[in-house]
């Protein structure tokens, strides 16, 4: 590259058209108050939305335990919970696809690592890795399918929503005739795999806050918070992780032209087809993550695990700020998102009110959230003459 | 090494049975703005696909500082230095000015995993890009969705001639735009060729091709009628070569007959 040479060009050319470069713009450039550059930042909606939820629960629920250690722990676990996927969902969303089969895949997943454990007898770690495997190849097919054909990510992933499931059912039955199969806590016990999905971190630090009286024990002196569960290290990891990528490399650029307009991503270079498959396999890693943090919390795997979770992610990730016609949003935003659906799902729990008021809720949210977004873009695209 | 840095030698290109261009002749100079010009079908739009390495040839030669090539995609002929701005830019509008300068290309600072996109020096290069086009760009990191047409078509030219494009193609980049923003796109399409680039113009407006070109290939239902040196024609030859001259007058007369009646009733 000869960059060198061509800025000095530059700079003696930019002096010859100084004059008519500042007839060009600035006396129609409006100067725009830094606070209304925060309102045109995708993530702004969902953290003012976490602000006046907060807000509200702590005036409905402020001493019903909500907000203590455990309350905390409670929906915060929640909360990272549908983060995890919430954060893949966002990156595919703003390259401009979707993935309704997460929810299936969550159950796959879960299968895929107790089933060799419990029925088939391979070390923990194996089973793990081979759901890691598996989930990854049903991601790649996935995006293949959707950049080999051509069609609606919304068809192929809804095709794979009902293949997923299905599977998850029939293969179950067919290798343990049960839907729930349990018991794999007792090989997890010491494996280091199966150690950074299941249990905690932390936990001096959090005997040494009961200790001091910051958080509330039993009264054998274990603290009610034992530590912070590993789904919360992973959400917080992925997050940071993710957000940088998005933000700050090359690929995050690939991320934002295949969204914002494949054809003109594909005709400067962009690898679009690499992006979307890449992509569709992260949230195939993300449902994974989200699997072994259940299994192992639970001790087994359910085949109904993670129903409906493909539209809470997505729910998560419009309310954060990203446009559903992709080229747009937050993995930040995505996290609040998330947020606000763990606390007010759980916050409704700790006020009393009838937790079937929790689904008006969000549906109102989604519509808000959208109607939100709408204005946003017209506001970042909108032409000045 | 030959005078021309692209020669087309009877290229011809067809689509099934559908012939799109048949055996074009064309020269084009280091240098030189060089009009393609031609009515709605007339076979523009294959021939920049051909030159820009969309479509391969199916017949003929094209020549690259006089060697034979054979491009299988755009990316092979952006990399020989033949940068291609479409009509519709190949800019994302919800991108920022610099994402959107380096999209494809972006420019990288750190090691192994902290490798990164390097976005302080790509807004210096992207602003100074375009202030030397004659645009101030105040933010680097708006969204060109806030741009006019006129300047979204000049951050597509610098971009091409950032990346070291030697030959530039543009397709009727004054086609949706004002008077006064085609004339901008002209200016630097001047700047272009005073830096040395060859440029292919791509328009059905004489009135912009002419004052601009050094050499015009008027195509005509996939057939060329010839190049010629701007010294060769005039603008009136040249308008009735694209054989819109001849529906033109039809034109003028039929309008002066709408007048009169007016007039009359």
């Amino acid at each position: 590259m000869t960059d060198q040479t061509q800025s000095v060009d530059l700079s003696k050319m930019a002096e010859d058209n100084s004059t008519e470069g500042k007839s060009a713009g600035d006396e129609r450039v409006r100067k725009v108050p830094a606070w209304k550059r925060l309102l045109h930042r995708p993530e702004f909606g969902a953290i003012s939305g976490t602000v006046l939820v907060f807000v509200f629960f702590f005036i409905t629920a402020g001493d019903s335990g909500m907000f203590a250690s455990d309350g905390i722990m409670n929906w915060t676990t929640v909360s990272a919970q549908l983060g995890l996927i919430a954060i893949s969902a966002c990156l595919l969303m703003i390259a401009g696809e979707f993935d309704l089969s997460i929810g299936s895949m969550i159950g796959f997943a879960g299968m895929m690592m107790t089933i060799p454990a419990v029925y088939w007898g391979w070390p923990i770690w194996g089973a793990i890795l081979f759901a890691f495997a598996g989930a990854l190849f049903i991601g790649f097919l996935n995006g293949y399918i959707v950049v080999k054909t051509g069609l609606p990510s919304f068809i192929v992933s809804l095709a794979f929503l009902f293949m997923l499931r299905g599977l998850t059912i029939a293969l179950s039955i067919l290798f343990t005739n049960r839907t729930i199969v349990g018991g794999i806590d007792k090989y997890a016990d010491g494996d280091w795999l199966a150690a950074l999905f299941g249990g905690v971190i932390g936990k001096s630090l959090f005997v040494w806050f009961a200790n001091i009286g910051l958080i509330s024990s039993y009264d054998d002196g274990t603290p009610v918070v034992e530590g912070i569960p590993m789904v919360i290290v992973w959400c917080v990891f992925l997050a940071v992780v993710a957000s940088w990528v998005l933000l700050r490399t090359k690929y995050g650029n690939w991320i934002f032209a295949t969204g914002g307009d494949d054809k003109a991503a594909r005709n400067v270079g962009v690898p679009v087809d690499k992006v979307k498959i890449s992509l569709f396999m992260f949230t195939a890693f993300t449902a994974t993550v989200y699997a072994a943090c259940q299994v192992f919390e639970f001790g087994s795997a359910s085949a109904d695990r993670g129903v409906l979770k493909e539209f809470e992610a997505i729910i998560a990730v419009v309310i954060g700020g990203a446009l559903l016609t992709g080229g747009y949003g937050s993995v930040i935003g995505a996290c609040f998102g998330a947020l606000i659906f763990g606390v007010v799902q759980m916050g409704i729990f700790f006020t009393g009110i009838d937790s079937d008021w929790f689904r008006v809720f969000l549906g109102a949210m989604l519509l808000i959230a959208v109607l939100f977004n709408n204005y946003i873009r017209k506001k970042v695209t909108e032409a000045r003459h | 090494m030959s005078e021309f840095i692209i020669e087309l030698k009877k290229v011809s290109r067809y689509f099934g049975s559908v012939i799109a261009i048949k055996d074009i002749d064309m020269k084009v100079k280091l240098g030189e703005v060089h009009c393609l010009l031609g009515d709605n079908g007339a076979g523009k739009s294959t021939l920049i696909k051909t030159l820009a390495g969309v479509h391969a040839p199916s017949d003929g030669q094209y020549l690259l500082e006089g060697k034979p090539v054979v491009f299988n995609s755009p990316v092979e002929a952006l990399d020989a230095g033949i940068a291609t701005v479409y009509q519709d830019l190949a800019l994302v509008p919800l991108m920022s000015v610099t994402r959107n300068f380096f999209m494809g290309r972006e420019i990288t600072k750190g090691r192994g995993i902290f490798k990164r996109f390097d976005i302080e020096t790509a807004n210096q290069i992207a602003q100074k890009g375009m202030a030397e086009m004659g645009i101030n760009v105040r933010d680097p990191s708006q969204a060109i969705g806030t741009m006019s047409g006129g300047e979204r078509q000049c951050l597509a030219i610098a971009r091409a001639i950032h990346f070291g494009a030697k030959v530039l193609i543009l397709d009727e980049p004054t086609a949706a735009l004002g008077v006064k923003q085609s004339a901008n796109v002209l200016k630097v399409v001047a700047k272009a060729k005073a830096r040395g680039l060859a440029v292919i113009l791509i328009t059905h407006n004489v009135h912009h091709a002419y004052p601009i070109a050094d050499r015009f290939t008027l195509l005509n239902r996939g057939q060329s009628l010839g190049s010629f040196m701007k010294s060769e024609v005039s603008r009136e030859d040249v308008l009735e070569m694209m054989a819109g001259g001849q529906e033109l007058d039809e034109l003028t007369a039929e309008l002066e007959e709408f007048s009169r009646l007016d007039a009359t009733a």
